[in-house]
């Protein structure tokens, strides 16, 4: 049998602030992004804003009418970072398999090691206090799905065992939306069938499931009844990459096709950078819109062949927004990314005959980089961002947001 | 109460990277001699937040924590009025 411990930081964000502020912690406060930019919703927040009500994703207006005094302060994502990856250093003299989900979670393949899972997990969260000064809480058990869900029963600096004996007890009364990738829609469908905790989808015959949710309800079948089998995979960070994408909420509404073609620039650049920065090419572009009602969808489109150039990865996205929206409604935010990537050593379909302009874009391409780098980012601008105060200061490689990167055998 | 100083520091790096604090200067111009290093360690400042490589100092006969946080060097200060300097 497996000891798997799932480790998740609590409050992160807000938990790092309080470390350099040990005054923040008297206070309801929370780790906000900017309300001038329009990325005003809380990122994270302290122990007293929870109890306030105060929740993770709202506005910040919001935030202030259940919690009149809550403290915000502006977040700090290279420090974050910087507590993320000592924590993993601390991780590493306990497990050689370590699967880090976002910043603040990560699963352990502790399999084998002289200690007993318990004990490990609490000497990770007293080094955590000790060395970091910050909590976690940790979910030890025999798969990753039970380890994740010991990890949110209790809170904050917590240990939770999930055994083969205990499970029935511990875990099935837990409502089925504890499940991983038991969301919104999931639930509701689950709730349709009267399966409302754990426990009814374990006990309910594994065909139904399947029958109404297809592949994911023999997936959610195995994980109620702890026969979940997925490894815990050994992943550095750069190792997670599986799509490069940038997307933003701009300054003010994008109004037309004029406004989303600068949006839609910014974005292709940083995106190419980044493939470039990481020596990859990619085949698949993907944009993704919302409009000011926030509502929001995703297309994609494959490419001819594999690209890090932001000239063609823009001019996918604008085909894309052109064929797929009637511009009803403003837009709020737009997201460019590029994924079924490859390692630009690898091999490449090459063309029959050379390609010189594509060659010189490269190049182009590279020298506004290298510019940028060396004098800034604003230090070279497109003419076409020129006119424009508001998207032309949007910065999407510095003002970067991280999302979490997880794996899962389906 | 006390509040994070931050300090000038001479260090000593070894050959194979150790750092060895060797003195500490105030920010009135004094200067005091780290005699003796118990200790090295990451920790997290309990009394006034921060956190980094904590050298534990002997200074004065005292023990002292000197932290190095991200290249800036830190001691846990405490808070005197003005006046009684």
């Amino acid at each position: 049998m497996r000891t798997i411990l799932h480790s998740d930081l609590n409050n992160f964000y807000a938990s790092v602030e309080c470390v350099y502020r040990p005054e923040l912690k008297a206070v309801p406060m929370a780790v906000c992004g900017d309300p001038q930019a329009r990325h005003g919703i809380v990122l994270a927040k302290n122990m007293l804003a929870k109890r306030a009500g105060v929740q993770t994703g709202e506005a910040v207006w919001q935030a202030r009418q259940k919690c009149p005094g809550l403290v915000t302060v502006p977040p700090n994502h290279d420090l974050y970072l910087r507590f993320s990856r000592m924590m993993r250093q601390i991780y590493a003299d306990y497990a050689w398999r370590i699967e880090p989900f976002g910043l603040d979670e990560a699963w352990l393949d502790v399999t084998g090691h002289a200690m007993e899972g318990r004990a490990i997990a609490d000497e990770l969260r007293l080094r955590a206090r000790e060395e970091l000064g910050v909590t976690l809480s940790v979910g030890v058990s025999f798969n990753k799905v039970f380890a994740k869900l010991g990890s949110d029963m209790k809170k904050p600096d917590a240990t939770t065992v999930i055994t083969p004996e205990n499970f029935r007890q511990r875990v099935w009364p837990l409502p089925a939306g504890e499940l991983l990738f038991v969301g919104p829609a999931t639930r509701r469908r689950l709730a349709a069938r009267n399966l409302r905790t754990i426990g009814d989808i374990a006990r309910c015959p594994v065909e139904s499931l399947a029958s109404a949710l297809g592949k994911n309800g023999e997936m959610l079948w195995r994980f109620a009844n702890g026969l979940d089998r997925s490894p815990v995979m050994a992943l550095d960070e750069s190792a997670a990459v599986k799509s490069v994408g940038n997307s933003t909420t701009t300054p003010r509404d994008i109004r037309d096709e004029r406004d989303a073609r600068m949006v839609l620039m910014v974005l292709s650049e940083s995106v190419a950078e980044r493939l470039r920065a990481q020596g990859l090419r990619g085949r698949v572009v993907c944009l993704s819109v919302r409009d000011v009602q926030l509502r929001c969808f995703t297309v994609q489109r494959r490419l001819a062949r594999d690209t890090a150039l932001a000239s063609e990865i823009c001019g996918c996205a604008q085909a894309l927004l052109r064929e797929h929206y009637r511009w009803e409604r403003p837009l709020r935010s737009l997201g460019v990314s590029v994924s079924a990537l490859r390692s630009e050593d690898g091999d490449t379909q090459l063309t029959m005959f050379p390609d010189a302009p594509r060659e010189r874009q490269y190049e182009l391409e590279h020298a506004v980089e290298d510019i940028r780098r060396r004098f800034g980012h604003f230090s070279i601008q497109r003419a076409s961002l020129i006119g424009s105060r508001e998207f032309g200061a949007i910065n999407p490689r510095d003002d970067h947001a991280i999302h979490p990167v997880g794996r899962y055998e389906r | 109460m006390a509040h994070r100083a931050y300090v000038r520091v001479q260090v000593d790096v070894d050959e194979v990277g150790r750092v060895r604090p060797l003195r500490i200067y105030w920010e009135d111009g004094r200067r005091f001699e780290v005699d003796r290093l118990m200790d090295v360690r990451r920790a997290a400042s309990t009394k006034v937040g921060g956190q980094g490589m904590r050298y534990t100092c002997r200074v004065l006969g005292r023990e002292v924590y000197l932290f190095e946080d991200d290249g800036r060097w830190f001691v846990e200060a405490r808070d005197v009025p003005a006046q009684s300097f």
